[in-house]
């Protein structure tokens, strides 16, 4: 046996799959007419979707006077939306770089859709940003080129500009990792289609024919990218959060903030991750692929982000505490007793309390408790956001403009118009490509199939099959 | 597309698991005989040594690539900002160089990230609209392939290989003009 793996390892395929057992089972949801629950969500989603346009249509007619964002809080629902989804985006560059290069072989289960999910969470945030500039016809104007304005060009000391390369980088990047991984199954699936939808998958898969060399250079590619989008995540929410620490605005300028979003990104991502996964895995029938330890490790994940971010709510706050200056003194003890209280307290509760159940391997390897716990962290991060953003502004420097925020219907419909657009998108992914990397589960079977290792494995499996199959059959086949 | 120079008259054989695919490239290198290309489904690790390709060169591009990329986006804000249109900035230098480090470091990721992927698929002709050379439906499930080029071989020749494939568990030979 060539393969030598600890009885300690964890099974991540079961159900004694071969590898046609793989293709059959990861391609067939692209092949099968959509069922009933899926026609449901679709077209809930696209219900949502149509409040987005609405909304935001509504929104560039009338101008963002229309929000409930004032003078004093100038940036609320939307940045905190914007923040809110960049961060759910990064659990997918985990997943599928960070987690390559540490060689943990549970990604291959769900890393595809997780990449899937950081392109289409980056799409929903970039509307924040850019409807919130007003004019959004004049929104090529944050992009450094040659003009007629001068040439006045953009502010490259401004966190504002960076975060314009930051995310812009980070989206392509990503969908350049995820599309180049999906090559290969776009293959696997052209080869099984017959018809209009071999043409469409011949397109979409480039001519892969999986030659030794290309998988080589596959894989150095992917191992690169990586490499890159490794340092390029953590720099993302690190630039989101210069957006707030490089400001003079007393409980934003903090350098606590970088490592302290890029945990919360990654714990509010694993959390999507996650309820997307549970259902997806229930829907397309994949509890093989996408098992309880795939579900265990990620809520090892959650527990340990959740506990990071914990450590940053408290450091912030002894910080502020020991530093004996008055008006960050006051900065947080407004956040936390200050009319926002409830979104404090919201965000305590959600994020550092409600994960710490997870120690308990019963409930990290619970569907249902997992399922709750990946909602209630998902709004907890809302609130983290929410409290940054807006109770440090209602109660900035002028006591005169001190102010209270509550969101229109506009900008209520324009949040959760968003998530219409990202599960529109998300439904769409799992009915034209495998949601589960066909090519890299097959790669770990041996190594992690249930016939190979622990309880059920089959002991002494080689080169037995040999003697049976040792005749060839020879057909000859001559095509122009 | 079939042009007659361009299509090759390939012998080849199917296996159904990568270790006998394995075996059958050690056995065909010690018999000296050329292969064409080897097909397989995933990434098969260990048969890249066997089949006797060198190590991917795509990761000296990625550094270059990336080196152009700092280079490029540090020294178009330098330029800007000293050169073309000097701006003040809460009085800050001109010339600042720790906050151009951000864009600087994105755009190193940027052109190397784009740089190697466009060139892994151009220098593996791979592209919208390329129609791939399949050899059988099931390379790209659960078949692993070793392929001859025949184009032109003596009977001799093709009953070398077929004889190969016989002793080393082939489950199926096929020919096929692509």
């Amino acid at each position: 046996m060539s393969h030598v793996v600890s009885p300690l390892r964890h099974v991540l395929i079961e159900g004694n799959k071969s590898y046609h057992n793989i293709t059959e089972d990861l391609c067939s949801p692209t092949e099968k007419a959509p069922t009933r629950e899926w026609y449901i969500a679709f077209l809930l989603s696209t219900a949502f979707f149509g409040l987005y346009i609405f909304t935001i249509v509504w929104t560039v007619w009338k101008g963002i006077g229309v929000w409930g964002a004032n003078r004093t809080i100038n940036w609320a629902w939307d940045i905190t939306n914007f923040v809110w989804w960049i961060g759910i985006g990064h659990a997918g560059t985990l997943i599928s770089a960070i987690l390559l290069l540490f060689r943990q072989r549970w990604r291959t289960g769900v890393n595809r859709a997780a990449e899937a999910m950081t392109i289409f969470a980056v799409v929903c945030a970039g509307q924040f940003p850019i409807f919130h500039m007003g004019r959004v016809w004049l929104a090529f104007f944050i992009f450094p080129f040659p003009n007629t304005r001068g040439p006045l060009w953009a502010n490259f000391n401004s966190p504002l500009l960076w975060d314009v390369f930051a995310i812009s980088t980070y989206f392509s990047v990503s969908l350049l990792f995820w599309y180049t991984g999906l090559v290969p199954d776009l293959a696997t699936v052209r080869d099984r289609a017959t018809g209009f939808r071999k043409k469409m998958y011949e397109y979409a898969s480039f001519g892969w024919t999986g030659s030794a060399k290309h998988w080589q250079r596959w894989e150095s590619l992917s191992l690169i990218l990586a490499g890159l989008s490794t340092p390029l995540v953590l720099s993302v929410h690190t630039i989101v959060s210069f957006d707030f620490a490089t400001s003079v605005i007393p409980g934003w300028h903090t350098t606590i903030f970088p490592p302290y979003f890029v945990a919360g990104a990654i714990f509010s991502g694993f959390a999507m991750v996650l309820t997307l996964m549970l259902i997806t895995r229930k829907v397309l029938k994949l509890e093989e692929y996408i098992t309880l330890n795939h579900i265990e490790s990620m809520n090892k994940v959650i527990v340990l982000t959740g506990t990071i971010v914990g450590v940053a709510y408290l450091t912030e706050l002894f910080i502020a505490w020991y530093s004996g200056y008055i008006y960050e003194q006051f900065a947080f003890y407004n956040r936390v007793f200050g009319v926002y209280w409830w979104s404090y307290f919201g965000m305590m509760f959600c994020n550092v309390v409600s994960p710490q159940l997870f120690w308990s391997r019963k409930i990290r390897r619970s569907i249902w408790w997992t399922f709750f716990l990946s909602i209630v962290v998902n709004i907890g991060m809302w609130f983290e956001r929410f409290v940054i953003i807006a109770t440090t502004l209602a109660r900035d420097y002028l006591p005169s403009s001190w102010s209270y925020y509550s969101p229109t219907w506009v900008e209520i419909g324009i949040f959760t118009g968003t998530m219409g657009l990202f599960f529109f998108l998300y439904l769409i992914f799992t009915r034209v490509a495998p949601v589960v990397a066909v090519a890299e589960v097959k790669s770990i079977l041996k190594v992690a199939g249930s016939q190979y290792i622990g309880p059920n494995a089959k002991h002494g499996h080689g080169h037995d099959h040999h003697d049976s199959k040792s005749v060839p059959t020879h057909r000859t086949e001559e095509e122009a | 597309m079939a042009a007659a120079s361009t299509s090759t008259k390939v012998f080849y054989g199917l296996y159904n698991d990568e270790e006998d695919l394995k075996d059958a490239v050690r056995s065909a290198k010690a018999q000296h005989l050329e292969i064409m290309d080897v097909y397989t489904p995933f990434p098969v690790h260990g048969l890249d040594p066997i089949v006797g390709l060198q190590e991917s060169r795509l990761h000296y591009l990625g550094f270059i690539y990336g080196a152009t990329g700092a280079l490029f986006g540090f020294l178009s804000m330098s330029w800007i900002f000293t050169r073309d249109w000097p701006t003040m900035f809460g009085g800050k230098p001109f010339w600042a160089v720790p906050s151009f480090i951000p864009i600087t470091f994105e755009m190193t990721v940027l052109f190397a990230a784009w740089g190697m992927t466009l060139t892994f698929y151009t220098i593996c002709g791979l592209w919208p609209g390329v129609k791939a050379k399949v050899l059988d439906n099931r390379i790209t499930d659960d078949k692993f392939c070793v392929a001859f080029d025949v184009t032109g071989s003596s009977e001799s020749d093709l009953d070398k290989l077929q004889g190969f494939f016989k002793s080393t568990h082939a489950s199926e030979v096929s020919t096929k003009t692509i």
